[in-house]
């Protein structure tokens, strides 16, 4: 909390920068710091408590992060790939904890694609966020999962195979939240985080964060000059918390283009406001998601901002059934059966 | 192929009137997927409801239907369980095996098949009893699609007459088979019946054997491994299960699906037990590592191809002191083996589990009482100690029906270990000046710690699998690597003391001159064994280790006895290599028996190997 009155203070009365975390270690430059800022800016605008919140990673460049943010919540970093199994058994464990996990394109697309497929389907409540870089960082410069097809690299040469689109994965594998976007939109990716960790269910967030050192060469479409020439946003963003009332905003014309705005409400009264900057994208429509996801893969156009929303379908506790209080808080009375129970369930073994 | 051991015939003695009563054995052999577990379970509980000791045996194939499957069924009247080399009478329902499961009867052995097969007496040595079957079934007013399944019922009434086993007893045991059901036990009851009544009109008894009621049995109760450990689970407070099915675990997550009744909320009928099933047994154990780190008890069962998944993460577990409890139901491996056959094999792998320098505790269930008791202790091991803690079991254990005591209630409260709530850590940090997660503040080796959630502005701290220091945090210096694996290394020491004492059969103020060692299932087989072996003026010790590292005791008792004989199921005795590590002396003669053939051990096995051993 700040002393200095000139030093702004959000609802719990926390400053900026007691988000903070440790010092990066990345290289200068990279665009995972940036969106470890975006992150920042998120909790403290939202006055999140940082005590409800638990962050987690795998392992890689990306995965490093989680300890560059919010200093005052349990960080977790896990082995390679598998930050989905472990989230999955935390927020089971005591799901009234906000999740906010870390990932890198070798951490989702390969080594833990598997689990990532499966956290999606479980709906496992959480904000995921993909550092996509194209590249393996900390293993200088193999091609990842999502690296370009024909892309050149010094010393691994051309890369053959597809990539492969994990903001189109995550729609297909049951995501009901999924947005893309670009490390140097922070407007934009801050507005993002304000929405998704407001969702009820995984909160796929993929975004393009340049690999200074391997992979920043201006061919790449994950360079940071390529996606800034190539961005293609589907529309102005904007995060209006719960109970808000908005002064007068833009004026709603309907079918008026490009300047139309939609509301998406959030469950707990947060809305997403888009304004549409060209294309007729409804994030709502799952089919006009895969179709532009498609379309910006088949012209190299990097589309950023909210892809795909759809009500929340129960989360994993949910669906579990639950007990309300978290299991980890449970007491020895809710944890061991009585005595006579155990006497009547060895009766029927008689 | 039988599956079977032939050894040397028991020493069985009739009894004045020439039969020999409640002290023989049967092997069923029938194809898998047949229908007849009932009939074998139903045969087992008749027998236990009599107040018999009595012991059933699965013994099937890696398949769902048309393999070979055999079930042994002992009965003894002095109260030994083991699996049998030899077994007096067999039933043999498949034809393609028949040959050679008639061949395995020892002279004056039984065999009942079924008259239809034409089968001829291929020994005249045996006593052969044909029942037509086919016909048997016909004659009773059942479903036809339930005929071929239920045709097995026509052994259980055949030998219910041929060896007196009173029919409410059948029907007894049908109906606990059934869960109570009256029409499906009634269904079975009619074949039996039928059955019995076509052998008193039609066949004459020429064998010596016979059952006789006992009341041996009291407030016994007849239960596997695999729903022990799940009923310990229960009554240990587990609160996250997540797990990948691998026989022959599955039963044991299967029992605690069963049993979540017993943990419903009362108060609004929710859940405080999940259960996920994994897609994997990597993704298995790193949700029991995100649930242990955030406070929950959780476990998973799974078998050694599983272990091999859950390597790594165990191995962050270990380092990062997360509390987790995983079951390991043993088959035969390596690879995958013989998927459906018992083994002691994943001992060594699975105590040196993780890369680097890092230990597992293990605790070795040896009886079906022990999985209960293991299954609730298991987690205050792991919450005191802050580390994964690893149940060796294995499938004969497991899968198969056991004659139990009653168990008992835990005796004592959950360990939760050391976790410091917000209110906790002001005071530890007053006390203290600080707090750090992996400081060894009370010299026991162990940290305290907080769960995600504590509010308290200094609670968080970031749990890595890559170098820290004692306050948790990054650190890749040499001096704080060795400090903190040290301080493990500590920890583990400390647990030879902590984990569950051997069992012990000796007077230490006069060792006799030969120690025998084990571990798990075998119990059994040797206490049958050592009472044949004293017969022949071989007297022995015995000591049944249950928990590594070892305890103390078991250097004492082996640094006690002039040969010690190290007897376990598997192929390169591991428990006697473990022995080896761990022991800074090796004592003056051991010698290592093991067997490894994917059976459960036998008495006869045991006695031979000792006698050559010592002779």
């Amino acid at each position: 909390m700040s002393a200095n009155p000139r030093i702004k203070t959000n609802p719990i009365g926390l400053t900026r920068e007691d988000y903070k975390g440790g010092k990066s270690t990345l290289c200068p430059g990279c665009g995972h710091d940036s969106i470890s800022n975006q992150i920042i800016s998120m909790a403290f605008d939202l006055g999140l408590e940082q005590y409800k919140i638990i962050k987690l990673s795998g392992i890689g460049c990306s995965s490093k992060t989680p300890a560059y943010f919010l200093g005052r919540s349990h960080g977790f970093n896990a082995i390679h790939g598998r930050m989905p199994s472990v989230v999955t058994g935390a927020t089971t464990a005591n799901h009234s904890l906000t999740a906010i996990a870390v990932s890198g394109d070798g951490d989702t697309g390969s080594i833990g694609f598997g689990q990532y497929k499966h956290l999606l389907r479980r709906n496992v409540p959480m904000v995921y966020i993909i550092e996509n870089n194209g590249v393996y960082g900390l293993t200088k410069g193999q091609f990842s999962a999502t690296a370009d097809q024909d892309q050149t690299l010094k010393y691994y040469g051309t890369n053959t195979l597809r990539p492969i689109d994990l903001a189109l994965e995550a729609v297909i594998g049951g995501a009901t939240f999924v947005a893309r976007s670009f490390s140097g939109d922070a407007k934009q990716v801050e507005a993002l985080m304000k929405a998704a960790v407001n969702h009820r269910g995984t909160a796929v967030i993929d975004i393009v964060s340049p690999c200074v050192t391997f992979n920043n060469e201006i061919t790449s479409t994950k360079s940071y000059s390529y996606g800034k020439a190539n961005e293609m946003p589907l529309h102005e963003i904007r995060y209006v918390a719960p109970g808000y009332v908005p002064e007068k905003e833009e004026i709603v014309i309907e079918d008026y283009d490009p300047n139309e705005v939609i509301e998406v409400e959030l469950h707990g009264g947060a809305i997403v406001r888009l304004k549409k900057l060209g294309r007729d994208h409804d994030p709502r429509n799952k089919m006009q998601a895969i179709q532009a996801l498609e379309d910006a893969e088949r012209d190299g156009i990097l589309i950023t901002g909210l892809i795909y929303y759809e009500e929340p379908r129960p989360t994993l506790a949910e669906t579990m059934h639950l007990t309300d209080t978290p299991l980890s808080a449970l007491p020895a009375g809710k944890l061991r059966p009585s005595e006579d129970a155990l006497k009547k369930v060895l009766a029927s073994f008689r | 192929m039988c599956a079977l051991n032939i050894g040397p015939s028991p020493r069985v003695k009739p009894a004045d009137d020439g039969f020999i009563y409640n002290d023989f054995a049967f092997t069923v052999a029938t194809k898998n997927g047949s229908g007849s577990q009932t009939s074998n379970n139903t045969l087992v509980y008749a027998l236990f409801k009599m107040g018999i000791p009595v012991n059933g045996k699965n013994l099937f194939p890696s398949n769902i239907k048309g393999l070979p499957t055999w079930y042994t069924i002992r009965a003894s009247k002095d109260g030994y369980t083991a699996r049998k080399a030899v077994t007096e009478i067999c039933i043999a329902f498949n034809q393609d095996t028949a040959a050679e499961d008639i061949s395995k009867l020892p002279p004056g052995g039984v065999c009942i098949l079924p008259s239809e097969w034409n089968w001829g007496h291929s020994r005249e040595d045996v006593i052969y009893y044909e029942i037509p079957v086919k016909d048997l079934v016909k004659t009773v007013d059942i479903n036809p699609d339930f005929r071929d399944r239920i045709s097995n019922m026509v052994y259980v009434g055949a030998v219910a007459e041929l060896f007196d086993i009173p029919q409410d007893k059948i029907y007894a045991a049908l109906l606990d088979s059934f869960k109570g059901k009256t029409k499906p036990a009634d269904m079975n009851m009619n074949v039996v019946k039928a059955a019995a009544e076509w052998a008193r009109e039609n066949l004459e008894k020429q064998d010596p054997y016979k059952f006789a009621p006992l009341n041996l049995n009291g407030d016994k109760i007849v239960i596997t491994g695999n729903e022990s450990a799940a009923l310990g689970a229960i009554f240990g407070g587990v609160s996250v299960v997540a797990w990948y099915p691998i026989t022959p675990s599955t039963s044991l997550v299967d029992a605690i699906m069963g049993y979540q009744y017993l943990r419903r909320d009362p108060d609004n009928g929710k859940e405080t037990v999940a259960v996920i099933q994994a897609e994997d047994e990597i993704a298995a154990i790193g949700m029991l590592v995100g649930a242990g780190w955030a406070g929950a008890r959780a476990m998973t069962s799974t078998s050694g191809p599983g272990i091999s998944l859950m390597a790594e993460f165990t191995g962050l577990a270990y380092y990062a002191e997360i509390p987790l409890v995983i079951w390991d139901i043993t088959r035969m491996g390596p690879s995958t083996g013989l998927p459906t056959r018992t083994s002691q094999g994943d001992l060594i792998f699975t105590y040196f589990l993780g890369h680097g320098d890092s230990r597992q505790l293990i605790l070795l269930p040896g009886t079906v009482e022990e999985c209960f008791e293991f299954g609730w202790r298991a987690f205050d091991i792991a919450e005191a100690q802050q580390t994964p803690v690893f149940v060796l079991s294995d499938l004969d254990i497991g899968m198969n029906n056991w004659m139990a005591e009653p168990f008992q209630y835990p005796s004592e409260p959950l360990n939760r270990g050391k976790v410091l709530n917000a209110e906790e850590l002001q005071q530890h940090i007053e006390k203290f000046g600080t707090w750090g997660r992996y400081k060894d503040v009370d010299g026991d080796a162990v940290g305290y710690r907080t769960l995600p959630g504590t509010n308290h502005p200094r609670a968080a701290y970031f749990l890595r699998g890559t170098g820290h220091n004692e306050m948790a945090v990054y650190s890749e210096r040499a001096d704080d690597w060795v400090q903190n694996m040290q301080r493990l290394h500590r920890k583990f020491e400390n647990a030879r003391t902590l984990l569950p004492t051997p069992i012990e059969v000796w007077d230490k103020a006069a060792p006799k001159r030969i120690g025998i060692v084990t571990f798990g299932s075998n119990e059994d087989a040797i206490r049958e064994a050592r009472d044949w072996l004293a017969q022949d003026g071989v007297e022995s010790d015995y000591l049944r280790v249950r928990g590594l590292p070892l305890h103390p005791d078991v250097a004492e008792f082996i640094a006690s006895h002039e040969h010690v004989i190290v007897i376990e199921n598997n192929f390169d005795g591991q428990l006697n290599q473990v022995i080896n590590v761990d022991m800074e002396q090796r004592p003056p003669r051991k010698t290592s028996l093991t067997l490894g053939d994917s059976l459960p051990m036998t008495p006869e096995w045991v006695y031979e190997q000792v006698t050559a051993v010592v002779s």
